[in-house]
């Protein structure tokens, strides 16, 4: 053990100021709102959309601070660029979703707060520099999400995606929570960057060195559960569907930005020293993970479990960017991180954007493939831009999903990594057909009933800013580039 | 190599990409509003396109190889990509083919219903036709090639025949699985080129510029290059999706689609392919040689056995394309010039008849020959202009279709003889199918409902007057098209086989 001193941590608290308002968010809910009569439509998710606005604005303004990483309490938190990144991200995703939220009748008190507690435990997830402050993160967020999961009480399949969730992830926290007590039995530490330090700096006995493999095979498995990578991945389909569609934005868009950006802090920043152990282990499930995804999403009949399947497909072609940004001694390794941010960034207000034009074709429930015929029709605006959104996570030019696919493989190919490159590119062409299947249905199908169908206010907005803001990375992609450029862990 | 010409005043190339995008975004604008302006607004936007073509092709010094009128400005500066715009001799008369088959198309063909949809996506995806053949920059480049797919995916889905959703899907798909590997190339040419420019760049005439490629890290970037281009052209035994995407496709689309869009493939084989990999290039000859001859004959086996007469032209294309492609690679002069020469002239001659069958089946509502009969008798001026446009597909000399054909095999001959001999049959081929069609459909006596076959209409009759007269002076005086293409042709020629023999600079 580090035989230094405790000496009280100082905290920076501008610096945490995103999560205090998250916490702040919290507690006028529950406290203010569950004391007074039954607020206003929308007020709930309006005030969870506030909280999480000013969370992300507030974690912005410290970016000129983050150039290099700040330490907080200790050393257990770290702000750096990335973190930065992973904030807005959640932030902006918990806006988006809470805004959809109103208008697929979840807006209520609880589904609000839950939100918001999912938002805070992501937050402490991407700003931990110590595998405990991680795993207590983890836990806030996925209890949150195990009741999100489970919170419409008319659909069984509701409760059932909740149960589900719940017993697989204690299994995963579970398989997480021993990787942490392997690697502590062998490095003496829980702290990131000391973890990193002692294994490099000392010559691991033989004993040692097989405790370090055991956990970070077990860490891998945690992280690979909460981010649905292949073969870890047979939960996804039955939570998404059976969860309200605005909790199932939410676990697609800050469950999977906070699991990739942990794993990626863990595993760089903790773990580099072993990287050729771990990196063949991540390029298999990651070659595994874009294909399977890909393919099985093709066959399914529901648009939401369609989704959940090509979320694990994004999944894998995320992990793309971590085994190139693994290869240290390539000269270009560097190019790894930044191409994760913008792909997370980007897929967070894909995903959001597409389940809230599902949720307005299918109401909250189930969202069979034939609630989305005709939409083209009945909801010309919603379908153009899911449309646009479809085809931005298909991977087409002048949309921010080719930009994201493209920074990921531009980083495989300069670290000489073709192979990968090329498989990552192939399941993204199976998992195309499944794009076009859901616009086929929106087009090229007659409704059932032919009558327009207003549109709500929030819902149009997010889905039309979804769109806008694809479109506009899309062709203009310098800004968003130039600011992730120097990002690294 | 570049010989830039001083720029004229308006960036013309720009203006040749931006100015149907902007039509497009008035014909969406304007469709609730004022429906009945859609149809001027697109057929305006799509004519001054015409026009801006038709002054590049006049302004374009003839006897020059270099890339002119070029366009460059700083797009996405981290990763390397400009807007780089510039045409030769290469991509000068199909970027004309493209700017001219789109207002005849818009004006010429209805689209029966969602006229504003319909004309907007026509207009997007000549944005997206022009930008292809107009870039310098692989990734804008890419970016061109990959959006194309979109608004031809939606015009067939949406406007087309009965098994219009399969076709439009097994079109996005096959072509979308050849981009991926494109893409992967792209990326790696890049960087493996960056140790020679000294920093990373797209720019196809930086990058050609620089030196070879080491032998095997070429040739894998040429197969990675080339399965994208042989999807698109489509080379055998890739062409699967070609009859069901040209068959179920609307007229209008169909026409665009074999006029231009197969030629991306066999100008990205010649600008890309083989102008960056020379040694690769020369290496493949052999295995690309055989495909586009198994693809001649088979695509003309083929159409003689079909009883769809949209299907028989659609496989009649992959002939056609075999031919090109021969031409292509056979990496002489006159061969590659023909090959350029027949890109265009196959545009014109089987958009032609990709519209006359097209008014065939909205008169009798079916394509296939069996039900037609006897309708030379009932419409004779009709027949007349189908003769012609069939002539000039079949390569009879006086038409177009001869220029081009004729060129590919005399230049061809000396590099690829066998090949050559086996491809001359394609020629007999095109002649008996396609003859035995018009027999079958035109000839004999009008029965039943072909006996009230009408008559070609003024304004059908002037959309093909058009080609007609298109295809007679490109056949009877190919001359001033040839002195424009050969320079460049010639140039890159000399540069490949040069490339070739010296070997490789550094593995």
């Amino acid at each position: 053990m580090n035989p230094a001193t405790f000496v009280g941590p100082s905290i920076d608290w501008f610096l945490v100021a995103p999560l205090l308002a998250l916490v702040a968010g919290i507690v006028v809910l529950l406290a203010v709102g569950s004391l007074t009569p039954r607020w206003p439509k929308g007020w709930y998710a309006g005030v969870a959309a506030l909280a999480a606005g000013t969370a992300g604005t507030l974690a912005a303004t410290a970016w000129e601070r983050a150039v290099q990483p700040v330490g907080l309490a200790a050393g257990s938190l770290v702000i750096d660029r990335f973190a930065i990144v992973a904030v807005v991200a959640i932030a902006l995703s918990t806006v988006l979703v809470a805004a959809m939220s109103d208008a697929a009748g979840t807006g209520n008190l609880e589904f609000s707060a839950l939100l918001l507690a999912a938002a805070v435990g992501g937050t402490v997830m991407v700003v931990a520099n110590d595998l405990v402050v991680l795993f207590v993160g983890l836990e806030t967020m996925s209890l949150a999400f195990y009741v999100l999961a489970a919170s419409d009480r008319d659909r069984p399949t509701s409760g059932e995606a909740g149960l589900k969730y719940f017993i697989l992830g204690g299994f995963a926290s579970a398989f997480f929570l021993f990787g942490v007590a392997f690697v502590y039995g062998s490095t003496g530490s829980t702290n990131l960057g000391t973890i990193a330090e002692r294994l490099s700096s000392e010559v691991p006995v033989a004993s040692t060195g097989a405790l370090v493999l055991a956990g970070t095979a077990l860490l891998f498995v945690g992280f690979a559960f909460k981010v649905s990578l292949v073969p870890f991945h047979v939960w996804t389909p039955d939570v998404y569907q059976g969860a309200p569609t605005p909790a199932t934005a939410m676990f697609a868009s800050v469950g999977k930005v906070v699991g990739v950006a942990a794993l990626l802090r863990t595993f760089l920043s903790a773990l580099p020293v072993r990287s050729d152990d771990w990196r063949p282990v991540v390029w298999v499930l990651a070659a595994a993970t874009v294909v399977v995804g890909a393919v099985l999403a093709v066959v399914q009949r529901d648009a939401k479990r369609m989704l959940a399947y090509s979320s694990v497909s994004h999944a894998g072609f995320i992990l793309v960017g971590l085994v190139a940004a693994s290869r240290t001694n390539e000269p270009d390794a560097a190019l790894g991180v930044p191409a994760v941010a913008a792909y997370l960034a980007v897929y967070s207000v894909l995903v959001v954007g597409t389940l809230a034009a599902v949720a307005h074709a299918a109401g909250a429930g189930d969202a069979p493939l034939s609630s989305l015929d005709g939409l083209g029709r009945t909801s010309p605006v919603v379908a153009w831009s899911a449309t646009v959104l479809l085809l931005a996570q298909a991977g087409v030019p002048l949309t921010a999903g080719f930009v994201a696919k493209f920074g990921v493989i531009r980083a495989a190919v300069a670290t000489g990594d073709h192979a990968l490159a090329v498989v990552a590119m192939l399941g993204a062409v199976v998992a195309a057909y499944l794009y076009l299947r859901l616009m086929v249905g929106m087009w090229l199908k007659e409704p059932a009933q032919p009558d327009p169908r207003p549109v709500p206010v929030s819902t149009g907005t997010v889905v039309v800013a979804c769109a806008a803001a694809t479109l506009v990375v899309g062709v203009v992609p310098g800004p968003l580039l130039d600011a992730l450029a120097g990002l690294g862990l | 190599m570049i010989a830039a010409t001083a720029a004229p005043s308006a960036p013309l190339l720009t203006l040749l990409v931006l100015v149907p995008a902007a039509g497009a975004v008035l014909v969406a604008s304007l469709a609730r509003a004022r429906a009945e302006w859609v149809k001027l607004a697109a057929i305006a936007s799509s004519t001054t396109t015409l026009g801006f073509a038709i002054w590049m092709v006049v302004e374009f010094p003839t006897g020059s190889s270099g890339f002119q009128f070029v366009s460059r400005h700083e797009w996405i500066a981290q990763w390397g990509i400009s807007w780089h715009l510039g045409v030769d001799g290469i991509s000068l008369f199909l970027v004309l083919l493209t700017a001219a088959l789109f207002p005849l198309v818009i004006a010429g063909v209805d689209a029966h219903h969602d006229e504003a949809r319909y004309l907007a996506w026509m207009l997007l995806l000549e944005a997206g036709v022009m930008g292809s053949f107009l870039s310098l920059d692989l990734f804008l480049f890419f970016v061109f090639f990959e959006i194309v797919l979109v608004p031809m995916y939606f015009l067939i889905g949406g406007w087309g025949y009965d098994q219009r959703v399969y076709a439009a899907v097994k079109f996005f798909l096959y072509t979308m699985a050849g981009s991926a590997l494109l893409l992967v190339g792209i990326v790696a040419t890049a960087f493996i080129a960056r140790e020679r420019t000294g920093e990373l760049t797209f720019d196809v005439v930086r990058i050609a510029g620089s030196g070879g490629f080491g032998t095997t890290e070429g040739r894998w970037l040429f197969v990675a290059f080339m399965v994208a281009f042989a999807v698109k052209v489509p080379l055998f035994p890739l062409h699967t999706w070609l009859p069901d995407a040209h068959t179920q496709a609307p007229t209008g689309g169909s026409v665009i689609l074999a006029g231009v869009l197969l030629k991306l493939g066999t100008y990205g084989m010649l600008r890309f392919a083989i102008a960056l990999f020379p040694e690769a290039a020369m290496w493949a000859r052999p295995v690309v040689f055989t495909l586009a001859v198994v693809g001649i004959i088979y695509g003309a086996i083929a159409a003689t056995m079909q009883t769809d007469l949209k299907r028989l032209v659609a496989y009649s294309s992959v002939a056609h394309l075999g031919f090109i492609v021969l031409g292509t690679f056979a990496l002489t002069t006159g061969a590659t010039t023909g090959s350029v020469m027949q890109m265009v002239n196959h545009g014109v001659s089987t958009g032609a008849l990709f519209l006359l069958v097209g008014m065939i089946s909205e008169r009798r509502h079916t394509r296939a020959i069996a039900d037609l009969g006897g309708i030379q008798s009932v419409a004779p001026v009709f027949a007349g202009f189908f003769m012609v446009v069939m002539l000039s597909s079949i390569g009879v000399p006086g038409l177009n279709g001869f220029v081009g054909e004729y060129l590919v095999l005399i230049g061809s001959f000396g590099e690829a003889r066998w090949w050559v001999v086996a491809a001359t049959t394609g020629v007999v081929l095109a002649a008996l199918y396609l003859l035995w069609a018009y027999q079958r459909a035109f000839h004999g006596p009008a029965e039943g409902p072909n006996a009230s076959f009408p008559e070609i209409t003024v304004r059908e009759g002037a959309l093909l007057s058009v080609f007609v007269a298109a295809a007679l002076v490109a056949g009877i005086y190919p001359k001033p098209m040839i002195d424009r293409v050969e320079p460049s042709v010639a140039a890159l020629v000399e540069r490949v086989r040069d490339a070739a023999q010296d070997g490789e600079v550094a593995p």
